[in-house]
């Protein structure tokens, strides 16, 4: 039965937001795991440690995150996981994520003087204390506004989770707009959704940078 | 029960995945002229534009900056019907590639832009070019030249993002996957296979750029 499309409805894209952004959490929170390894992994001394890394993010960075989403939904049950779109999506965003993260904070780290290692290395601490004590504190900094705009990337992205029938905001528009058939509205709507919560993401990433260059 | 992966039935569907390639190939051709063109015009009335044109370009380049590329693809093609304006899959396709892509694009050459000296443009105008002279050897060149690497590895991620025209049933490189893995049923081997594509076609084009980038600008 064709209905209208109604506040209800869009009540209900905005209570299927929620999952856009316990996904965009759960990426995000993977995506910085793997990402803080592969910046520190980067910047290691030992050589095919680097060329790995170097090589993974090439990889990813290289290939759509819809190949990563499919791969891994249809690459689980090969390795005797039960198919579960949650596991997918959650395991395709982090791994794209930390593609990117790692190169940010990569560059982040290496943006710190060398002379900021040395100062540390001459009060007696130790390689893995210089990194927590002295380099961390300092390229935080620089890193926030770049990863700031890497978790907008992630909220408008989660939106192809939308393809391996994962209901998210996305993905209650299409069932909306195919019950409604108002396809337009619906998706105007959707979309001013994925604005509202992306927008003031984007301005305070962009407030902070302008911060950042003041500071220089 | 083991699984034995077997990629031979994704191999023999190698001309279906080949169309793929092609399609996937014309619509990052297109959407990236489109995209450019779009780009250093928004790039231009976002600097030089009266008051109005700037807001209404900056309204354009945020609203597609913090809205994901599928909801613009759903909105052209399954949206634009209830006004009476039908589009087929790939024209769709490539008019929202464009839109998307010219946003990105306007923002950096905007800052390309912006980084040319005002003293430079003063130079121009004092040799007697006029100001499309001006604007198109003293700003539009050097600009484009301090932004080429942003502008190729934002194409390049264009080109990966491609893919998603898939879902309004444009017959690209991922949609030949998933025809392929509905007649083989071999799901996982075909995206491995078809990621591979992708990234043989990222390196493709990142060459091409840094190839270009060399002709234009390195060796005059």
């Amino acid at each position: 039965m064709i209905r209208t499309f109604s506040y209800v409805d869009v009540m209900y894209l905005a209570a299927a937001a929620r999952w856009t952004l316990a996904l965009t959490a759960t990426a995000f929170a993977g995506s910085a795991l793997l990402g803080l390894v592969l910046a520190v992994a980067r910047i290691s001394p030992v050589a095919p440690l680097r060329w790995l890394v170097a090589a993974y993010i090439f990889v990813v960075q290289g290939t759509p995150l819809l190949v990563w989403l499919f791969v891994i939904f249809f690459g689980l049950p090969l390795l005797g996981v039960s198919v579960n779109p949650w596991l997918a999506a959650a395991l395709a965003f982090s791994i794209y994520g930390s593609a990117f993260l790692g190169e940010i904070w990569r560059g982040a780290l290496v943006s710190i003087p060398r002379t900021q290692w040395e100062a540390g290395a001459s009060l007696g601490l130790s390689t893995t204390e210089q990194l927590r004590y002295v380099i961390v504190p300092q390229s935080v900094r620089i890193a926030i506004p770049p990863t700031v705009g890497l978790l907008v990337q992630l909220i408008k992205n989660t939106s192809l989770a939308a393809t391996i029938g994962l209901v998210e905001l996305t993905r209650e528009g299409q069932l909306t707009a195919a019950g409604t058939y108002m396809p337009f509205a619906v998706f105007t709507t959707v979309a001013c959704i994925y604005f509202i919560l992306c927008f003031p993401l984007t301005q305070w990433s962009r407030s902070l940078e302008r911060k950042l260059d003041v500071a220089r | 029960m083991k699984y034995g992966l077997q990629f031979r039935d994704v191999f023999a569907a190698w001309q279906s995945i080949l169309d793929g390639v092609y399609v996937t190939l014309l619509l990052s051709a297109s959407a990236m002229i489109g995209g450019l063109i779009l780009g250093v015009a928004c790039a231009a009335a976002r600097v030089y534009g009266p008051g109005w044109l700037k807001g209404l370009v900056a309204g354009y380049v945020e609203v597609i900056r913090n809205t994901p590329l599928l909801v613009q693809l759903f909105l052209i093609f399954f949206g634009l019907p209830s006004f009476g304006i039908r589009l087929d899959g790939l024209t769709a396709a490539i008019i929202a590639l464009v839109v998307n892509l010219g946003a990105y694009a306007a923002e950096i050459v905007r800052a390309g832009f912006e980084a040319v000296p005002k003293a430079q443009i003063e130079a121009g105008h004092s040799l007697g070019l006029s100001g499309l002279q001006v604007f198109r050897y003293v700003v539009v060149f050097p600009a484009l030249q301090a932004m080429f690497p942003a502008l190729a590895s934002q194409f390049v991620l264009l080109m990966l993002a491609t893919s998603v025209v898939s879902q309004i049933s444009v017959e690209d490189l991922f949609h030949a996957a998933s025809i392929v893995q509905s007649r083989t049923f071999r799901d996982f081997e075909v995206y491995t296979v078809v990621g591979a594509l992708y990234l043989g076609l990222a390196l493709a084009f990142r060459g091409l750029f840094a190839g270009i980038y060399h002709w234009t600008f390195v060796r005059r």
